[in-house]
């Protein structure tokens, strides 16, 4: 089963979670779909409303940048980190 | 009676609670720290003010956070509260206007958005839906952006016919709508568009700011990207009334709660040169629905001045003798409890101010 690594500033929006337990694999879009059905506050921070990861939000998986196409077997670990670009000027 | 004074900057939500004099301010801790609140709704309609924050967080986009006991909690709905259908096909990037409907419609209220678009709620602000007549205006694929962004800056409901609503954008110009948003026509004969070849376009004016008179509901007053205009027919049309202001270039306008004719403004230099005339902090202020303007500085500070007033970092409460409120880009917020004869400071060194809104509590 994938995990979803929540980082420290999102885990309010996953109940305090810093791991999260996804059925759905394949690909991280099936990931952040399955996400935005169970944790919608969480998915809002991650993508807009077209579903596009936001500018500022990168997402790895296994260690790789991804993008939603990025394969994600039973066993990968999926991790969401604020871009280093972002931030308040 | 005194003030809350809510006070959005690029890192956070400050409330600010004035004396019974409105002279002396306590300003509490950052609120959504590290978050652009760029611009806050002031819900009074109901038992208590309702404030509605408009949070944009750089990494994690934006969203509005609603409090119902004056800023002490917030809260959000899970689902985006402004959000544009799919077949849109575009994200809001910022939320630039938050605004109650009118006293008949309780639990309406509008956003205004970048890229520009109106959303209105039913439900209080908790969820909103785009205005398609707005979305779907011909004109639209010709709206420009201006230096801050492409956005519905300004939203006027009328406070006696709940089907007559008036947004300005930039650019684009000042629309109105007399149906309840199902179709929307430009108002902006009159004002002057320099940097078109036609400088006198239907449509396509940087409108910078729409207020609404505090006696006729049909007279209104438009800061816009160089020029100054009064309007007294809702909008037909608009006559210059920068004749005797140090310049016509600026951001906010701000209207008197009670007594008509009487408004403020904020004078910058140009759009070359975006500071205050003179490189002096004053504020503007007519009580002739705008024939003649008066500075009003005591208090302010003195000495070159160069930091500028946003379109949303002015606002005037609703007591008498009305409050009249302003905040930099310089972090500085100032506050005068005598319709601007004189100052205080409410608040020096806070991250760019973007928004004031004033609550009488």
């Amino acid at each position: 089963m994938p995990v979803l690594l929540v980082p420290g500033v999102l885990r309010a929006e996953a109940g305090g979670a810093s791991r999260l337990e996804i059925a759905a694999a394949g690909t991280l879009g099936a990931v952040l779909a399955e996400v935005g059905e169970r944790w919608p506050l969480l998915s809002r921070r991650i993508r807009d409303e077209r579903g596009a990861v936001r500018r500022y939000v990168n997402v790895f998986v296994d260690g790789e940048q991804a993008a939603l196409e990025t394969p994600v077997a039973p066993g990968s670990e999926i991790q969401v980190l604020p871009s280093v670009a972002g931030g308040s000027r | 009676m005194t003030v809350l004074l809510a006070i959005g900057t690029q890192k956070g939500l400050f409330l600010a609670t004035g004396d019974d004099d409105r002279r002396a301010w306590q300003v509490g801790p950052a609120l959504f720290p590290g978050t652009a609140v760029y611009t806050i709704g002031v819900d009074s309609r109901g038992p208590g003010p309702q404030l509605l924050a408009a949070v944009d967080n750089s990494h994690f986009g934006p969203s509005v956070a609603v409090s119902d006991d004056l800023g002490a909690t917030w809260h959000e709905p899970e689902s985006a509260p402004i959000a544009f259908p799919q077949d849109a096909g575009v994200a809001v990037e910022r939320v630039w206007q938050i605004v109650p409907g009118s006293a008949a419609e309780p639990g309406v209220v509008y956003a205004g958005t970048q890229p520009s678009a109106l959303f209105r709620s039913a439900d209080g602000g908790r969820s909103f839906e785009l205005v398609r007549g707005l979305w779907e205006h011909p004109h639209r694929p010709q709206w420009g952006a201006g230096f801050g962004g492409q956005a519905i800056h300004t939203i006027l409901p009328h406070p006696g016919d709940p089907s007559r609503l008036l947004v300005a954008m930039s650019t684009g110009g000042v629309y109105r709508s007399g149906d309840g948003g199902e179709s929307w026509s430009p108002a902006n004969q009159g004002i002057k568009a320099y940097f078109f070849p036609d400088p006198w376009p239907e449509f396509g004016q940087c409108v910078h700011r729409v207020a609404r008179d505090a006696g006729d509901p049909e007279q209104l007053y438009a800061q816009n990207h160089h020029g100054v205009y009064r309007s007294t027919d809702g909008g037909d049309s608009w006559q210059s009334i920068a004749g005797t202001l140090p310049s016509d270039f600026g951001f906010p306008i701000v209207t008197h709660p009670h007594r008509p004719g009487t408004l403020w403004n904020f004078p910058l230099t140009a759009d070359s040169e975006r500071h205050p005339t003179e490189l002096r902090c004053r504020v503007y202020r007519s009580t002739d629905a705008g024939e003649k303007w008066e500075p009003q500085h005591e208090g302010l500070p003195d000495g070159p001045y160069y930091p500028v007033v946003l379109r949303d970092a002015m606002c005037a409460d609703s007591l008498d003798p009305a409050g009249v409120y302003f905040g930099t880009r310089a972090g500085e917020v100032f506050a005068s409890n005598d319709e601007g004869e004189t100052w205080s400071t409410v608040a020096a060194h806070l991250p760019d101010v973007l928004s004031v809104r004033a609550v009488a509590v």
